[in-house]
């Protein structure tokens, strides 16, 4: 006889779970009990939310799913920042919270939420365990519909009865989920379609996303690529789908793109959209997003065609299976003029910006410089800190570059790169940061100490929140409002927490610093005190066509 | 446009949640809905009606089917199908109405299923014009309360929606 708490564990045993983010409390005591014997490794976090992006990082790095831990109440109310997170960004995660025993549920018990109606919208699924023989069911059912189809968060709510509850372990057998059955292959027809439509482009662009990295497509991208000579331009979460050397790369398009990448979007004659959804904040204006071309969509969620932008063709697949389909049938002509053109808009209007003082693209492109030729990870912040990584980063393989694009979240990166680096134990990882945004998960200092992580923080600080002080200076006549931050001394606070810090205020520290964290067992805070004032450019003002950038 | 989906679901709790969730926060327009256990004891069937511009309902029927206790969302509304309505209606009735009254529920073959000192409950049958008309009909006599379970509905002849089709 085991407990439910012992079940649980013999069941993320069998889907190949090594380590879990957590939280302990109340609720999750038996399980807690059963960890203690097991060889799973169990991160404490100093914050449920840092356990939810930790376990995101991990499996945005390694494909495999993110498994976090926490109590009832406010430990499972503090992972939803996370699970929506990860639900946004298609990221395979299985969340366990504890909840009060069975008996108390819906009598306002403490520390009682109801957290399966919380995260009903933010989760692909979720489960109320309401016996203990259906554990070993439930648990198998939400690693299988976390990790396959269009990968995303599974929540499995376990009372503290049911984990206390002893029964016989039973193999649960194979999956009967009738009303799940993701497809891999692309329909025939279609991809036939879309390769005629392909021999008669003129001039193509690709335009790839997280879908292309989620079904491990990058080498099919590529060859798909170079075979119809077409430029790729990426979104945040495409990023690494093509290394970002490769002469067909263009970076990234939309709000934040490049003028040349834009430029090439809104003129080209078929957009091949791979793995993608068509967000606001890439398409701009939706009626005049590449409003002279064919639209085909390959993604393995039929629910995005035809959700924003109108396509001609969709095929419904899993992207890599429907590539190598795709592939075979190719047959294509490039036009040199149309690579012409493009050549000529990169030299024309590059991503530039001034070498005056510290800036913080430059900070960004002597980190990438540094990096390249070794292992390395990068996750990111929200704000102007990611964006001029997207911008100025060359990321040259998938899972290497890990942000949070759907949901925006401030405070992932650092929580993120933890779990990156539990993954990743002989990489390099580097969390770009902001000054505001390093200040919303600062506790896990004590977290990359505790377990021995030499995660690096590089904090691009410019005493603002940068992204919102720019829209104010932009858009709202220079009144900054609430966006000029009064900070801590955050080399003092990396020492005190038992990291290293070490500040940079001139261009020609940037180097050796960044050397001096490279070679630290240690968890470093590099405090790179850049331009106040740097702007993100080009920008796409909210509700713009793409082709009419500022900047 | 107005859609009527045929929704084959798995009868677990929470399932209705899930699909008035996902409707309420895409902003979808739920026209009617009833739902019921089907002969098999473990799958509901739901009638969802719903109101929206082409795009709209195409976006409905493929959101619904992602939710992972749905199994089948089929569209009949361009088939040949039958659907209905059930509604009471409390209605004033006394010595001087009740004639009247019986007349008008005998014309749109309704029953009358209660009768008090002071009124009665009429119980009528058939699709959305039909529960509009006798509505109409009855308010003159002053309906007291209204309850109409939305609409069901099932596909004419060999055709059927079924877990597997």
């Amino acid at each position: 006889m085991l407990t439910g708490g012992q079940i649980l564990i013999e069941c993320l045993k069998n889907e190949g779970v090594d380590v879990v983010f957590g939280y302990p409390g109340g609720a999750v005591l038996p399980i807690y009990d059963a960890l203690y014997d097991s060889d799973i490794l169990h991160v404490l976090t100093r914050h449920e939310q840092a356990a939810a992006h930790a376990a995101d990082g991990y499996a945005r790095a390694t494909g495999r799913p993110g498994v976090c831990l926490a109590t009832s109440g406010p430990g499972a109310t503090n992972l939803v920042t996370g699970i929506a997170t990860a639900a946004m960004d298609s990221v395979p995660m299985v969340a366990i919270t504890g909840q009060v025993p069975t008996t108390l549920i819906g009598k306002d018990a403490f520390q009682e939420a109801d957290i399966t109606g919380i995260t009903l919208p933010i989760t692909k699924h979720n489960y109320l365990v309401r016996d203990v023989n259906e554990l070993p069911r439930i648990v198998k059912e939400a690693f299988y519909i976390a990790t396959t189809g269009r990968p995303g968060p599974v929540l499995i709510d376990i009372p503290r009865d049911v984990s206390a509850a002893k029964t016989e372990y039973r193999d649960p057998g194979p999956i009967g989920l009738r009303g799940y059955m993701p497809r891999l292959a692309g329909e025939p027809a279609r991809i036939a379609a879309a390769a005629k439509l392909i021999a008669q482009a003129k001039r193509p662009v690709i335009y790839a996303g997280g879908g292309v990295i989620n079904s491990g497509a990058a080498e099919y991208l590529k060859k798909l690529a170079e075979t119809i000579m077409a430029p790729v331009a990426v979104t945040l979460m495409g990023i690494g789908c093509l290394p970002g050397d490769h002469p067909l790369f263009l970076g990234m398009l939309g709000m934040h793109g490049a003028r040349y990448t834009n430029y090439a979007v809104n003129e080209c004659d078929l957009l091949l959209a791979v793995g993608v959804r068509f967000d606001d904040r890439v398409t701009g204006k939706v009626e005049s997003f590449a409003s002279h071309a064919k639209v085909i969509h390959i993604d393995i969620d039929p629910a995005e065609f035809g959700k924003n932008v109108p396509v001609d063709i969709s095929i419904a697949g899993d992207v890599r299976t429907v590539l190598v389909d795709l592939i075979k049938n190719l047959t294509c002509n490039p036009d040199p003029a149309w690579q012409e053109k493009i050549a000529l808009w990169k030299k024309e209007y590059p991503l530039d910006y001034s070498r005056e003082g510290l800036r913080p693209q430059a900070v960004i492109r002597e980190l990438s410089d540094t990096l390249q030729g070794r292992r390395y990870r990068v996750t990111t912040e929200v704000g102007q800190n990611q964006m001029w990584a997207a911008q100025h980063f060359c990321i040259t393989r998938p899972r290497s570059f890990i942000s949070s694009g759907g949901l925006g979240t401030m405070g992932y990166g650092f929580p993120a790169a933890i779990g990156v680096q539990v993954a990743c134990p002989d990489e390099l990882v580097f969390d770009i940061a902001g000054d505001g945004s390093i200040q919303m998960n600062i506790q896990e200092l004590t977290t990359a100490v505790n377990y021995r992580l030499p995660v690096n923080v590089a904090i691009l600080n410019n005493g603002y929140l940068g992204m919102v002080r720019q829209w104010q200076e932009l858009f709202y006549n220079r009144r900054y409002s609430q966006t000029e931050l009064l900070n801590p001394d955050f080399v003092k606070v990396a020492e005190a927490f038992g990291a290293e810090g070490i500040r940079v205020e001139k261009i020609a520290e940037v180097g050796p610093a960044l050397e001096q964290a490279i070679a630290s067992s240690r968890p470093v805070v590099l405090d790179f005190i850049v331009e106040r004032e740097e702007n993100v450019m080009p920008i796409v003002p909210p509700g713009e066509a793409i082709s009419r950038m500022l900047g | 446009m107005r859609s009527t989906y045929s929704v084959l679901v798995e009868n677990n709790p929470g399932v209705l949640a899930r699909v008035a969730g996902l409707f309420s926060r895409r902003g979808y327009n739920i026209d009617s809905l009833s739902v019921s256990r089907t002969d098999d004891p473990s799958i509901s069937r739901m009638t969802i009606v719903v109101e929206g511009e082409k795009a709209v309902l195409e976006q409905v029927a493929k959101q619904l089917r992602k939710l992972v206790d749905v199994i089948r969302v089929h569209d009949i509304t361009d088939e040949p199908h039958v659907d209905r309505e059930l509604v009471l209606i409390k209605v004033n009735a006394d010595s001087g109405t009740r004639g009247d009254i019986m007349q008008i529920v005998e014309i749109f073959r309704g029953r009358i299923v209660d009768v008090g000192e002071y009124t009665s409950i009429v119980e009528v049958t058939g699709d959305e014009g039909k529960i509009n008309a006798i509505e109409n009909a009855l308010k003159p006599f002053g309906i007291m309360e209204l309850v109409r379970t939305g609409k069901v509905a099932m596909q004419r002849g060999i055709q059927t929606v079924l877990v597997e089709d």
